[in-house]
């Protein structure tokens, strides 16, 4: 029997128990609320008392019987956790029965637990953040540690193929070692962001212009949802749009103007990526652009301007900072994308301006690298993980700036 | 007065540019709507003939002969077409029914892919003599596309023929309820706490940046983490439900917060301060009076968010939801794959019937998820309640 299975059984038992514990506690207190004694708290709230304080501690102890069997650390006995959980269910039990009176203020110290799972809830969100920064860091420093940091930032070849052959013990017998220069990955990287960004910020931003400035109410209402449609489509049916239309769309169009283009050329998932964030983009622009207070814009129109000179002149300078922190979320969100270029863009590392080009991204080389069959500490495998740091520490610094901005916008106008 | 400043020609100059610059506007939320139809109907016309499925009229002999060579078994003149599928199933049909043993039937059975594409008019790896053989099949009525229940009923297969989404469904289905089941109450158990307990010190303010933080991670990242953290450290085993359902919780997380928060915060303090003012404590005045109010905010959260876990792939690829898994999953821990890691897997087959397949997928999660979308949005709408 796994201490898994176990840990369901005794909370099968727990959970009945506790049920049990709750009934007589809390009939006993209402006899007291039938007297009618003054009685500091609700039946159901000693109920509760004697519950968290016969059930939580062994709960714990299975939680960390658990924790050390999952990792490995150490294997309790069975039958020493169920021991002592039934002692400590007894005991527990024993203990609230007796400190229950009608002064007792049992509402208090029920909430106080209350509070506290409510703050454990919250951390959560805490150590996820946490566990991201600490699970890359770890194996990256490992990554840094083999290839060297600068090789990795500024080598501008990348040539991972041979890397099983060290991980195998093998590491002299490959004619050439593997090379970890990543600056090809960001080019390309950066290249179909910006080509995304080409597409989706002229036409969100318009498009937030149009629908703040111009449109009718009703249009709005109908407009706003579609948009949104183009942002819950999912990325990897994207990704297979870019990969089975949009790119021989591209080669086609690419041949009549008599160029080359690969099939996997940077253009297309840069475009479909485009498409992808011009919801972000224009929903942002359109809460700023609407956070501009109206008597700016009945000031500047007053004077005679049209709406266009309005917008130009005031409102968009107005919400300039929104729009940057806007543009740097959208940035954020097209490095990231992982499933259009892993489908569109190509696999091969290429140090090129030539859009038509194939070319790979950070999010491309950490799939192909953690989906293949490498050995999980081979240097290829931790590669993904450098290259995850960095995409870490790139969002994160975006992230950050686009939040400070925005907040200094807020702070000006609400 | 007015007819002289109009007519004068800078002002015409402006009224002009004035228009262009609506246009600009128009233009670009006309472009962003082309888009969307394009790409609807590109998805749709590749992908609505895979709910349709050739079959071919074939005689089934079964004999001793054709149990230990189940090709035998079917006529010759559709022998090449029938699909593998069926064909290897012949020895196990006649084990489950021993009184077939010696029959012959007549029935339609599932054509390979070649002759199914071909019959829809798709490029296909056929000779021009199968293609005649085919011709004429058809002419004498032994050939006819029907509904393709195997779509819908099947796992995933290497014969595309009889390739299905059932068993990515059931998937989906298990990694959604483990998402729903951690992250809802998680979620909503902070968002309580940051908008009704929280006093504003830094520890505070510091789980909101975070929060927003985590909400604009590249969801590839939490693959990275589910990987490390999940499978390495805590032995969740890799492909299964678990570790996905896990990893997209964590996703789902910042997004429940996040409209929960919001929610909370339209309740109008005049509720809080009556239910306080009769004397329930804080807890009574979030549990009956504050929550039961802002539910329907709280759920249009939540259909929004499962409906992104419900279409994100990389994270699940790096904790090996992609394998190549025909049978239904049984419990959370067994080897499952996911609608969106199906579709991947399909994208990259080499066969060209699966492009079609691929396609029919899209359209089925797209339907899924634009119903979630469109529930949330009326949701919404229904409950804007004005305090």
């Amino acid at each position: 029997m796994s201490l898994g299975n176990l840990i369901f059984i005794v909370l099968g038992g727990i959970v009945p128990l506790a049920y049990i514990a709750y009934i007589i506690t809390s009939r006993k207190a209402s006899v007291w609320e039938n007297q009618e004694q003054y009685i500091h708290s609700r039946p159901y709230m000693h109920g509760w008392f004697v519950v968290v304080i016969m059930s939580f501690p062994s709960i714990a102890v299975l939680l960390i019987a658990g924790f050390l069997h999952a990792t490995g650390v150490y294997t309790v006995s069975p039958f020493i956790v169920v021991a002592a959980c039934i002692v400590l269910v007894a005991l527990g039990f024993a203990f609230g029965l007796r400190k229950i009176s009608p002064d007792f203020r049992a509402r208090n110290k029920v909430e106080n637990v209350i509070k506290w799972f409510l703050i454990a809830a919250s951390l959560v969100s805490i150590m996820t953040t946490l566990g991201i920064v600490l699970s890359i860091l770890f194996e990256a420093l490992r990554f840094f540690d083999a290839v060297g940091f600068w090789n990795f930032i500024t080598g501008t070849s990348w040539n991972p193929d041979t890397a099983f052959l060290s991980g195998a013990g093998r590491g002299e017998e490959s004619a050439a070692a593997a090379e970890f220069g990543a600056v090809p990955i960001f080019a390309g990287t950066f290249m179909i962001t910006f080509i995304a960004m080409c597409v989706a910020v002229p036409v969100g931003l318009f498009s937030a212009v149009f629908l703040a400035e111009y449109a009718s109410p009703n249009l709005r209402k109908i407009m706003k949802p579609l948009l949104e449609v183009l942002a819950g489509i999912p990325t990897v049916v994207y990704g297979f749009f870019a990969a089975i239309t949009v790119s021989p769309l591209v080669v086609k169009a690419a041949a009549f103007f008599g160029l080359e283009a690969d099939y996997t050329n940077a253009l297309s998932p840069g475009i479909v990526m485009g498409i992808m964030i011009i919801p972000l983009m224009s929903s942002l622009s359109d809460d700023v652009i609407n956070a501009v207070p109206q008597s700016i814009r009945e000031g500047s129109l007053a004077l005679g301007t049209t709406v266009a000179e309005t917008t130009k002149g005031v409102v968009l300078p107005a919400a300039l900072p929104g729009i940057v922190s806007a543009f740097l979320l959208s940035v954020s969100r097209a490095i990231g994308e992982t499933m259009i270029v892993v489908m569109a863009a190509g696999l091969r590392p290429n140090l090129t301006a030539n859009p038509l080009e194939g070319m790979t991204t950070v999010t491309v080389r950490i799939v192909d690298a953690l989906t293949g069959d490498q050995s999980f500490d081979s240097l290829e495998t931790l590669s993904a993980f450098g290259l995850g740091f960095v995409l870490l520490i790139l969002t994160l610094i975006l992230n950050i700036i686009s939040t400070i901005i925005v907040r200094k916008f807020r702070e000006k106008y609400e | 007065m007015s007819s002289l400043i109009e007519s004068s020609q800078a002002n015409r100059k402006r009224y002009k540019a004035e228009k262009r610059f609506k246009f600009y506007g128009f233009f670009a939320l006309l472009l962003s709507m082309g888009f969307l139809i394009f790409f609807l109907t590109d998805i749709v016309i590749r992908g609505y003939t895979a709910f349709r499925q050739a079959e071919i009229k074939a005689e089934i002999s079964y004999s001793k002969e054709t149990v230990e060579i189940p090709p035998l078994a079917v006529n010759e003149e559709a022998r090449d077409f029938a699909s593998r599928g069926f064909v290897r199933m012949i020895p196990l049909q006649v084990e489950n029914n021993p009184e077939l043993m010696g029959d012959t039937v007549v029935q339609w059975i599932v054509a390979n892919d070649d002759v199914d594409q071909y019959i829809k008019g798709k490029p296909n790896g056929l000779s021009d003599s199968e293609k005649q053989k085919i011709d004429k099949l058809k002419k004498e009525g032994k050939i006819k596309l029907s509904f393709n229940e195997h779509f819908f009923i099947n796992g995933d297969s290497k014969l595309p023929e009889i390739s299905g989404i059932f068993s990515a469904a059931v998937g989906t289905i298990y990694v959604i309820i483990l998402t729903v089941l951690f992250s809802v109450p998680i979620g909503v158990m902070s968002a309580i706490y940051l908008e009704e307990y929280a006093p504003d010190n830094m520890f505070t303010r510091a789980i909101e940046v975070n929060i927003n933080n985590l909400a604009a991670i590249p969801s590839i990242l939490f693959g990275l983490l589910g990987l490390a953290v999940f499978i390495n450290f805590f032995g969740v085993p890799r492909s299964s439900s678990l570790a996905g359902g896990l990893t997209l919780s964590l996703m789902t997380l910042p997004v429940i917060i996040i409209s929960t928060r919001a929610s909370l915060q339209a309740v109008p303090d005049s509720i809080r301060h009556g239910a306080l003012a009769v004397g329930a404590s804080k807890w009574q005045m979030i549990w009956h009076h504050i929550l039961p109010v802002s539910v329907p905010g709280i759920l249009t959260g939540t259909i929004l968010g499962v409906a992104r876990a419900m279409g994100e792939t990389a994270p699940l690829l790096l904790v090996g939801m992609m394998a190549y898994i025909p049978e239904v999953p049984n419990s959370f821990t067994d080897a499952a794959t996911v609608l969106p890691a199906q579709i991947y897997t399909w994208a990259s087959a080499s066969q060209r019937a699966y492009v079609e397949r691929t396609a029919a997928a899209i359209i089925v999660l797209l339907a899924v998820l634009l119903t979630l979308n469109a529930v949330a949005i009326w949701l919404r709408n229904k409950n804007e309640k004005k305090w």
